[in-house]
């Protein structure tokens, strides 16, 4: 990923460099969606490939989510709104492009297959509807702010969802919808109260993982971009940015319709993975549980959110008949000892504090999973039966041990930097905030985030004069 | 201390020695339990979240049925295993589940679920494995159109709404109000058939109004009803709202008796309804009261071990397992395609719920019953009565 951060630091590329950069990219999408396809995918198995395949829809969500509530620090709870809108266009397009005949039948073998391609350009479609949708609402409301905005995407939501329930009834027959007139497809035939199902199974890894790459890869281009400083200045202090000549309305509306178009990419894949969309999908839980990962990846941290999403499916999953975590805790253990070890930001007091506060965390945790486990063996519960309250106190402790997120604002490959260099720019500089612009990979760390507050790392306060 | 400890140990050598002892030699001595290498079969339900009330149900039917089955010796000795997984209500995991009970676990059939919507996405994953799945309770047409692997054991929503219809038609009157949720795909069905078959039968609608479920307020509603004066009111909703409903439609002075589906069928409807909700109807799958001995005698057994009346889920779960096991008896063996033809050879099925014969679109061929919702003493929750039963029309 280096590799790219480099690439976009290069501001006047040329023809070249420009033709490199773009294939390196295209490459990168292709491949990771080749690799999930044929390495992964085939090794994890059908079962595993399933919730690979569900996670990878629910990180593209919480990655474009991100783009507003993280890097904007705009409260949007309405994000499930986008994503229903793109699931249920790519969905009607794929599923009323064969019954019309227009593509053959299903080959599950094929990977770009006529179908496949009209499934692509319903997604296109899907994020197309849901990036204007996004502009309708963001037009009017983003001259709101906190609470207000909050409001008023919660209401977007519940409006997607009723009117997705006014819809006509599906129409299945495939002959009806051949002599159906144009009069006929207004309102929409979606299903109505009942959703629209039997969508064309196209959401295969290769193509959720593309498009997984495709967001981060964008997401992550745009945080440097000029319109990403401007987003992140809007929430670092909205009357500095106005008074740096930052258009609010204009960014904040910018910032909506990106995050919404990605958001109904991931749902026109949605649509082809679970083959039955509903209204209620544009509901608040759904937005609620995009806001979740994002809130503990971490603010503006897209590595962050990748973690989050996959670590909280994996969860879930793996609840449902849990292992014994000691070799967890032990590689964890080990993690921490190595990072604590090779830090240069903490003096060796300060090294010995935080690896005591890690081995209690990390022991206390596992003592009474473990203790969890015992006592329902003994008394012959299943732990599935409270995987959710397990779920649930898991994200209670991430929010308390770190109420910033996993990684705060900044991204999983710049961490190490960061621990090795803080040392000798506490040094050179005495404030560590003006530091940061001389070293762009450290730019986005040192912006606080919306909720994490000052508590980022124990070792910035002793770097304080 | 050390006194109870070895108190307990003690206490635990000899309970193992004996359960040693009767695995040993008490199974052949009784000659019955079966043994040998356990068949899986899998159910995937709403264990937690704010349906759990149905899958718990039905999974309390479907163990029920395992127990007796393996008890009876299950298949030539083989005794069969249940491998259950929750969706929590939600429909991304049901497909997930079924993908992992068939992938995983290996199991040869699939029971569940109750939501149409989460039965639809684990039928798309069974009916693709070739593993034959059965729904307990999903009464949507579009559930066993997924393939030839997906069948159910209860009645689909197009004969409710008729059934309903010949009732109100024959015992309540010609003119009725309708009343349903349109943000339930359920409700808006249901009130969809019982709108076209009541018109067949020479019914007429007076009106018809709608709501959204969890709504507090019924009254511009029920106003426009009460001005129209039906003789029946069909409210196919569910039991939550309709308890409201029945509240404050009686304080709007409408006497006129209130109809619904199988969504009302919970304890709770005569707890928030009181003495408003007497003497309205509902068609179900099945009524406590029916005098049916193989019914009252899966009522007994299930009070017996949990304490209370069977509500139509665990009777329609533990049909479902049981009409698994009749077709497993018959089926040459328990790969996918021969177990799917047996299931759906079944004919005449002697279930709790009813007759259950599988027509050609692999749905269940049986009767609905209506009950009447009264009172056993005056100021008590009312419970339902059997009142009628209703078969399927001929020509479906």
């Amino acid at each position: 990923m280096s590799a790219i951060h480099e690439l976009t630091q290069k501001n006047r590329p040329g023809v070249g460099l420009t033709v490199a950069h773009t294939a390196a990219l295209v490459g990168l999408v292709l491949g990771t969606g080749a690799v999930m396809q044929w390495v992964v995918g085939p090794a994890a198995g059908i079962y595993p490939a399933t919730i690979l395949r569900q996670i990878g829809i629910v990180a593209i969500a919480a990655v474009s989510l991100n783009i507003v509530n993280g890097y904007t620090g705009q409260f949007s709870i309405g994000h499930a709104g986008f994503v229903a809108i793109g699931a249920y266009a790519g969905g009607a397009v794929s599923f009323y492009a064969n019954s019309l005949g227009w593509v053959g039948a299903y080959d599950p073998a094929g990977l770009l297959t006529p179908g496949h391609a009209v499934m692509l350009a319903g997604a296109a479609i899907g994020a197309g509807a849901a990036g204007a949708a996004g502009y309708m609402v963001g037009l009017p409301s983003l001259r709101l702010r906190g609470d207000y905005l909050a409001i008023v995407t919660l209401g977007f939501g519940e409006i997607v969802r009723v009117l997705f329930q006014q819809t006509q009834s599906q129409v299945f027959d495939p002959q009806a919808a051949r002599a159906l007139p144009i009069s006929g497809w207004w309102p929409p035939p979606l299903g109505g109260a009942q959703g629209f199902s039997s969508v064309i199974p196209y959401g295969e890894l290769f193509w959720i993982y593309a498009a997984l790459a495709l967001t981060v890869v964008w997401c992550y281009r745009l945080k440097f971009s000029s319109s990403g400083r401007a987003f992140l200045s809007i929430r670092e202090d909205e009357i500095a940015a106005r008074a740096m000549g930052v258009n609010l309305t204009r960014y904040k509306v910018r910032a909506f319709v990106l995050a919404a178009a990605l958001a109904g990419l991931g749902g026109a894949f949605y649509a082809h993975l679970n083959l039955a969309v509903q209204p209620k999908d544009a509901g608040f839980q759904k937005s609620f549980e995009l806001i979740i990962i994002v809130v503990l990846g971490g603010l503006g941290s897209i590595s962050g959110v990748l973690l989050a999403a996959f670590g909280l499916g994996g969860l879930t999953e793996w609840l449902r008949q849990p292992t014994s975590v000691w070799p967890a805790a032990l590689v964890a253990l080990a993690l921490v000892g190595v990072v604590q070890a090779v830090r240069r930001d903490i003096d060796s007091r300060a090294r010995g504090r935080a690896m005591g506060r890690a081995l209690l965390v990390i022991g206390v945790l596992t003592g009474l999973f473990e203790g969890l486990r015992a006592f329902a063996a003994w008394q012959g519960f299943k732990l599935d039966d409270i995987r959710i309250v397990l779920y649930a106190l898991a994200l209670i402790s991430v929010m308390l041990l770190r109420p910033q997120g996993l990684l705060g604002t900044s991204e999983l490959w710049l961490v190490p930097g960061q621990l090795m260099r803080r040392k000798a720019k506490a040094a050179a500089a005495p404030s560590l905030r003006t530091a940061g612009p001389a070293d762009p990979a450290a730019a986005p760390a040192t912006g606080v985030g919306g909720m994490g507050g000052g508590v980022t790392e124990a070792g910035g306060d002793e770097g304080w004069p | 201390m050390l006194g109870q400890i070895t108190r307990w140990l003690r206490r635990g050598v000899t309970g193992g020695v004996a359960a040693l002892g009767l695995t040993a030699f008490g199974a052949p001595a009784l000659g019955q339990a079966a043994s040998g290498e356990p068949i899986l079969v899998g159910h995937f339900g709403c264990l937690t979240g704010s349906e759990a009330t149905f899958g718990i149900s039905t999974s309390n039917g479907i163990r029920m049925a395992i127990e007796e089955f393996n008890a009876k010796g299950g298949l030539g000795g083989r005794p069969v295993k249940l491998v259950e997984y929750d969706t929590r209500g939600d429909d991304k995991e049901a497909g997930a589940v079924v993908q992992r009970l068939i992938n995983n676990d290996k199991v040869v059939a699939v029971l569940g679920e109750v939501a149409s919507n989460r039965t639809l996405a684990g039928a798309a994953v069974a009916q693709a494995a070739g593993i034959p799945l059965i729904s307990p309770s999903s009464t949507n047409e579009r559930v066993t159109a997924v393939g030839d692997k997906i069948f159910r054991v209860c009645f689909i929503d197009q004969f409710q709404g008729y059934a309903c219809a010949v009732f109100a038609h024959n015992e309540l009157g010609g003119n009725a109000a309708l009343l349903y949720d349109q943000s339930q795909s359920y409700s808006a069905g249901l009130a969809e058939e019982f709108k076209k078959n009541y018109a067949k039968l020479g019914g007429k609608i007076l009106v018809e109004q709608s709501y959204n479920r969890g709504a507090a307020d019924f009254t511009a509603q029920l106003t426009a009803i009460r001005n129209a004066k039906p003789d029946v009111i069909f409210v196919p909703g569910y039991y939550t709202d309709v308890g409201s409903i029945s509240i404050q439609a009686r304080r709007l002075g409408i006497t006129a008796p209130l109809l619904g589906g199988d969504g009302w069928d919970s304890d709770e409807l005569g707890r928030i309804g009181r003495e408003n909700i007497e003497g309205s109807f509902y068609s179900n799958h099945y009524a406590a009261d029916q005098p049916d001995p193989r019914l009252q005698d899966f009522i007994a057994k299930y009070k017996a071990k949990h304490g209370a009346i069977p509500d139509a889920l665990a009777g329609l779960g533990y049909d479902s397992a049981n009409l698994l096991f009749d077709a497993m008896k018959r089926a040459p063996s328990q790969a996918g395609d021969a177990l799917a033809a047996a299931i759906a050879a079944t004919k005449d099925f002697p279930g709790v719920t009813g007759s259950i014969t599988i027509n050609a679109k692999r749905d269940a061929s049986k009767p609905a019953v209506i009950v009447e919702l009264q009172a056993d003493t005056p100021g008590q929750p009312p419970r339902p009565r059997f009142v009628a039963k209703i078969d399927p029309p001929t020509d479906k």
